[in-house]
């Protein structure tokens, strides 16, 4: 892992939803972003029937061909059409991007969320366990869990998930600890209301904002680590592309062919970066203190 | 920099020795294991032990054995006994005398020692004598044709008798080579320099050996190309165009003694029942559809020559009937129905690497036209072999870094017990014949066994051969008169910079 | 606050404990078979089992488990079983190694995000708050090894600049040492640098809105020392802590540049064990890297501790 969130002293009570969104709509960069991640996601649904050759059968006459009319981002070293192939490998990546971040998140949030707000020994052994696998090398940490789960594009997903978690139970747990010492849920504690609605109203969107920040950092973290599982054999399964183990195959080629190596390569970049500005629109949309 | 400066000013005040004052920095593959002869395991560890250690024999570019440690050797009438004369006056690194009774103390360990992973390779010893202060005499058990060709590699390597009974001998290795051991940093670099007292020493110019690991291919040539390597090895077919390209470097490919294969799960548990395992004509089927020419073009750059037989063509027992077949699509189909099968689902196993799975991807394709649906799995080295062993397989590719002898490409993965037979495929006329052939010192005889035990493997296909392994080394023009050797050995004999 | 560093102290042995749990499950759940793997092509099976004995692989795992821990409690770490090489000397020569290219990557990154975070907060939701932000973004986006390989080939090998892997301890040659440095440490860099920018920015923007800023402002005190001044003293708390919290990642985090570079460290060792299945390799090195994790946390809790007494009660 290469960042964590900020831990944020803002906190903010429930509020109204379209005030967030026409914030985010002002937000430029936001919506930049967000149409970045959107025409990606678009392209991962509807590109595969877009495209223009089959992504897996090898043409030995059209070996590493660069870009022209015939193939737009060229072809690859056995000959395939780079084009048809990213476009199948959109859904590859962005799934292995989206769906660990996810499984990091929805196992990761409510851990923090119990240690935070129990405390004591439940907090105790929460936290220690989660400074335990944060101490370990998250590509370390991977690598040994893809390679139990055994090779598969889902299993390496669940892998970088779990490698991803403890982020966010300590991200969770950090943010709980602030809130919880506000006025609004002391009030809400002493009125009587049940522990698990004050966590998912009051405490939950509180929360929620630097999850969302460091969601977008991870993910990109999660599409090159899905790289470099797919590159032991335990990711993407070839021949099956994904964008991650297309850039690792061209980094082979990268003097003769690199037109391989950019395309995937910029693909890679802008979603990350699309997935980066709509975490901040995001983080300033639902940050209370921002007007 | 300002050491390799020092070391040149040091030379030019010194005017004899100024021309063999420098340091030869090779780019290795990997990091080597142990450096221990006896228990080391590694490809790249053998390119070290090559320089560092001396061997009974050596073997010559056309795989003929020629002196080193000894002088000449002699075979029992019987074939049950193989003595040696050794080189008078040759020093082990630490001053002690390389003699017989040094001989008899490093086989002797190479045979008892628990830990030794030579022990298959000289089952055949039955014990080892000291006729006298230059005379060694190895006694066999059972004839063994085999046995000269294990002593010109790792088996064959003398250790000083004093430093081999001491525990750290893999970290400070002390041998007879024309280069001894200085340090070693893990993962990083080993590094030789010259001993003086070596027997030929004339003929070695380097003061330094410097062996780095860079496991990176396209890293490993951008070091060549920039300069802070002279020699490199293995360069990968996909870097070749490059190292073509660049009028400073010296593309040395040569065609190993290794290959590349399929080894089919014919006989190895549950997994082997299948139509693949049990039908040769299914077998069959799958070699016809292989293009070996395309594997040799598309992935291989060209140096990657078709192979349709364990030995490579610089063999004597090579045997050009047993050439790779050609592709015939119709072929294949039509011996599928025969066989009576539609298509044929198989899982095809690879070790993680971009190469492998090019190969893989093209055969999965190739095959798809005749009727092989084929599912790939590419699979980390090291949790490959346990599969293998277990059966756990379908299709395995294997690469074998190849032997002098015909015995070490063949035996071992064909015979019913062949240690490396992770197929299972047995068939008694085969080992008859294989078996027969270890004990035969005569090349036409043994040919001839060959020739038949192929003209069965060729129709059972246990394992289907795609191409020979070749050595791609790259140097820079500087480093003159560096011969690749089939054995993917450097050897540094002669090996000079350009003045 | 002794008080409150002793019970942290106290709190690291049991995160340890499970440190050393995981890790020695991890290991367990590789697929595979150390011993074929230390064989090679020789399959007698004398040799095998003698292998198998000699690191104690046949004992139960609980067993094998104590077997390590006490040994490491008592300073050994066993040998590795690929080169012989005592773990602890490894440890010892990598660690300088790695520390080096951590340290360089952060200064790397403190160079780059720090300014560029208060920059863009300054200037928020300006052109050049974008144009920083997607910068900054841009290096995090980049996936290292490509990154790598990209300045591989162009400096080393188009413009014979810098060499193109290696490692030159700055004992030998501080100069080479530098050069040979330079790139690992701004591909590792450059990923931090956008987060360090992310963060440095909010911090800035949360301590600006804050009453003193603004009543610094009101006051009609000029802008440009209101932020140096105040702001950015304030603001710095929170880097510096995070900081110390990236150095720990860092350390942990610099598996792939080391292996593109080829630099023998920390992330390079334990990445070769892992495939070679060196068992006593792995176990010690990320048990030493969580070491330097978990001391980095606490030293960035005390920190934050230190800065933020509103915590100091409920930590």
């Amino acid at each position: 892992m290469t960042a964590t969130a900020v831990i944020a002293d803002e906190v903010a009570l429930p509020r109204k939803r379209s005030r967030v969104l026409s914030k985010f709509l002002k937000n430029k960069s936001a919506v930049v972003g967000g149409a970045i991640v959107l025409f990606f996601i678009l392209a991962a649904l509807i590109g595969p029937y877009l495209a223009p050759y089959d992504p897996i059968k090898p043409s030995f006459t059209s070996i590493r061909k660069p870009p022209s009319e015939l193939f737009w981002f060229g072809t690859d070293e056995l000959g395939r059409d780079m084009l048809s192939r990213m476009l199948w490998g959109a859904r590859a990546s962005i799934m292995a991007g989206v769906v660990s971040v996810f499984i990091a998140i929805v196992l990761g949030v409510p851990f923090g969320l119990i240690a935070g707000y129990f405390g004591g020994w439940i907090d105790a052994s929460i936290s220690r366990a989660t400074d335990a696998m944060l101490a370990i090398p998250f590509l370390i940490f991977a690598i040994a869990l893809a390679a139990f789960l055994g090779p598969s594009l889902t299993n390496a997903m669940i892998a970088i998930g779990l490698s991803a978690m403890p982020i966010f139970i300590r991200l969770t747990r950090g943010q709980v600890l602030t809130v919880k010492a506000e006025d609004f849920v002391e009030g809400a504690r002493a009125i009587g209301l049940p522990d698990f609605w004050i966590m998912a109203r009051y405490i939950f969107p509180n929360v929620l904002p630097p999850i969302l920040v460091q969601g977008t950092l991870t993910i990109a973290t999660a599409i090159i680590a899905e790289a470099s599982l797919s590159f032991l054999g335990l990711g993407q399964q070839p021949p099956n592309p994904s964008w991650g183990s297309m850039l690792n195959t061209a980094k082979n080629f990268m003097d003769q062919a690199p037109w391989m190596s950019i395309f995937p390569g910029s693909a890679i970049f802008l979603i990350v970066l699309g997935f980066n500005l709509l975490g901040d629109g995001l983080r300033d949309a639902l940050d209370p203190r921002e007007q | 920099m300002k050491k390799r400066l020092l070391l040149a000013m040091a030379a030019g005040l010194l005017v004899s020795t100024a021309a063999s004052a420098q340091t030869l920095r090779i780019g290795l593959n990997e990091d080597p294991d142990v450096l221990d002869p006896h228990r080391a395991r590694t490809f790249v560890g053998r390119i070290v032990f090559t320089s560092l250690c001396n061997k009974l024999v050596d073997i010559t570019p056309d795989l003929k054995f020629t002196p080193e440690l000894a002088t000449e050797w002699q075979w029992g009438d019987d074939g049950k006994s193989l003595t040696f004369k050794l080189r008078p006056g040759v020093k082990f690194h630490d001053g002690e005398p390389m003699n017989a009774a040094a001989v008899k103390a490093n086989i002797d360990r190479a045979r008892t020692l628990p830990d030794s992973l030579r022990k298959s390779e000289l089952t055949s010893v039955d014990n080892v004598e000291a006729v006298d202060d230059l005379t060694v005499k190895v006694n066999l058990s059972r004839a063994d044709a085999t046995l000269l060709s294990q002593l010109s590699d790792r088996a064959g390597m003398m250790m000083s008798p004093k430093a081999i009974s001491s525990a750290d001998f893999g970290q400070k290795p002390v041998c007879s080579g024309p280069y001894k051991f200085v340090e070693r940093v893990q993962n990083d670099r080993i590094v030789l320099e010259k001993f003086a007292d070596h027997w030929d020493a004339k003929s070695f110019n380097f003061e330094r050996i410097v062996f780095q690991p860079i496991p990176d291919t396209t890293v490993r040539l951008a070091n060549l190309r920039s300069g802070n390597l002279d020699l490199i090895e293995r360069l990968a077919p996909s870097d070749v165009p490059a190292a073509k390209g660049d009028s400073n470097l010296v593309f040395a490919p040569i065609s190993g003694i290794g290959y590349q294969g399929l080894t089919i799960n014919t006989n190895n548990g549950q997994r082997a029942k299948s139509p693949l395992g049990q039908d040769k004509r299914v077998r069959q089927a799958l070699e016809l559809s292989i293009d070996r020419n395309v594997i040799n073009e598309v992935v291989g750059a060209g140096i990657y020559p078709p192979a349709g037989q364990p030995f490579p063509e610089a063999s004597p027992y090579n045997n050009p009937k047993f050439k790779a077949t050609q592709r015939d699509v119709a072929k294949a189909k039509q011996l599928l129905k025969e066989a009576g099968v539609d298509r044929v689902k198989l899982e095809l196993t690879f070790g993680t690497g971009t190469t492998a799975q090019q190969i893989a991807e093209i055969i999965q394709a190739m095959a798809a036209e005749t009727g092989f649906d084929i599912t790939l799995r590419p699979t980390e080295f090291a949790a490959m072999q346990k599969e293998a062993q277990a059966g756990n397989f379908d299709v395995n590719v294997i690469g074998w870094s190849g032997r002098v002898d015909p015995d070490g490409n063949i035996h071992p993965f064909v015979t019913c017990k062949g240690a490396l037979n992770d197929g299972k495929y047995c068939n008694e006329q085969v080992d008859k014949l294989l078996n027969d052939a270890r004990v035969i010192n005569d090349e036409a005889k043994r040919k001839q066994l060959y020739d038949q035990a192929q003209e069965i493997l060729k129709q059972d296909l246990p394992i289907i051969y795609t191409y020979y392994q070749p050595w791609p080394f790259v140097h820079t023009k500087k480093v003159q008169n560096f011969k690749p050797y089939p054995d993917g050995m450097i050897r540094l004999k002669g090996v000079k910079f350009a003045s | 606050m002794l008080r409150y560093i002793g019970r942290r102290i106290l709190i690291a042995i049991p995160t340890l404990i499970i440190v050393s749990l995981l890790v020695f499950a991890l290991q367990k759940l590789l697929p595979g078979d150390p011993v074929l793997t230390m064989a090679g092509e020789e399959r007698d099976p004398q040799v095998l089992e003698y292998l198998r004995q000699k690191y104690r692989l046949d004992d139960p795992i609980p067993v094998q488990y104590f077997a390590w821990i006490g040994s490491a409690l008592t300073g050994n770490l066993g040998i590795s079983l690929r080169t012989d090489i005592p773990v602890l000397d490894l440890i010892m020569s990598k660690l300088p190694v790695t520390l080096e290219l951590a340290i360089m990557a952060m200064i790397v990154a403190l160079a780059i995000g720090i300014p560029a975070g208060i920059i863009s907060a300054v200037k928020k939701g300006t052109a050049v708050d974008y144009t920083a932000n997607v910068i900054a973004l841009s290096g995090l986006s980049i996936p290292n090894f490509w990154l790598g390989i990209m300045l591989i080939m162009l400096i080393s090998v188009r413009w014979q600049l810098l060499p193109a892997s290696g490692y030159v301890p700055p004992t030998e040659d501080l100069w080479l040492n530098i050069k040979t440095m330079i790139m690992p440490a701004f591909v590792l860099g450059t990923g931090l640098a956008a987060s360090l920018m992310r963060h440095t920015r909010s911090a800035m923007l949360g301590v600006m809105r804050s009453d003193y800023i603004r009543t610094a402002r009101a006051k009609g005190l000029l802008s440009r020392k209101v932020i140096l001044k105040h702001a950015l003293r304030n603001a710095l708390i929170p880097i510096v802590t995070l900081s110390t919290l990236l150095f720990g990642e860092l350390l942990a985090g610099a598996v792939l540049t080391e292996q593109i570079f080829t630099i023998p460290g920390f992330g390079k060792l334990i990445v070769d064990a892992v495939f070679n299945r060196d068992y006593a390799v792995v176990q010690g090195v990320v048990l030493c890297t969580a070491v330097g994790f978990i001391f980095m946390n606490l030293l960035a809790d005390v920190l934050y501790v230190l800065v933020n007494p509103r915590l100091r009660h409920s930590a």
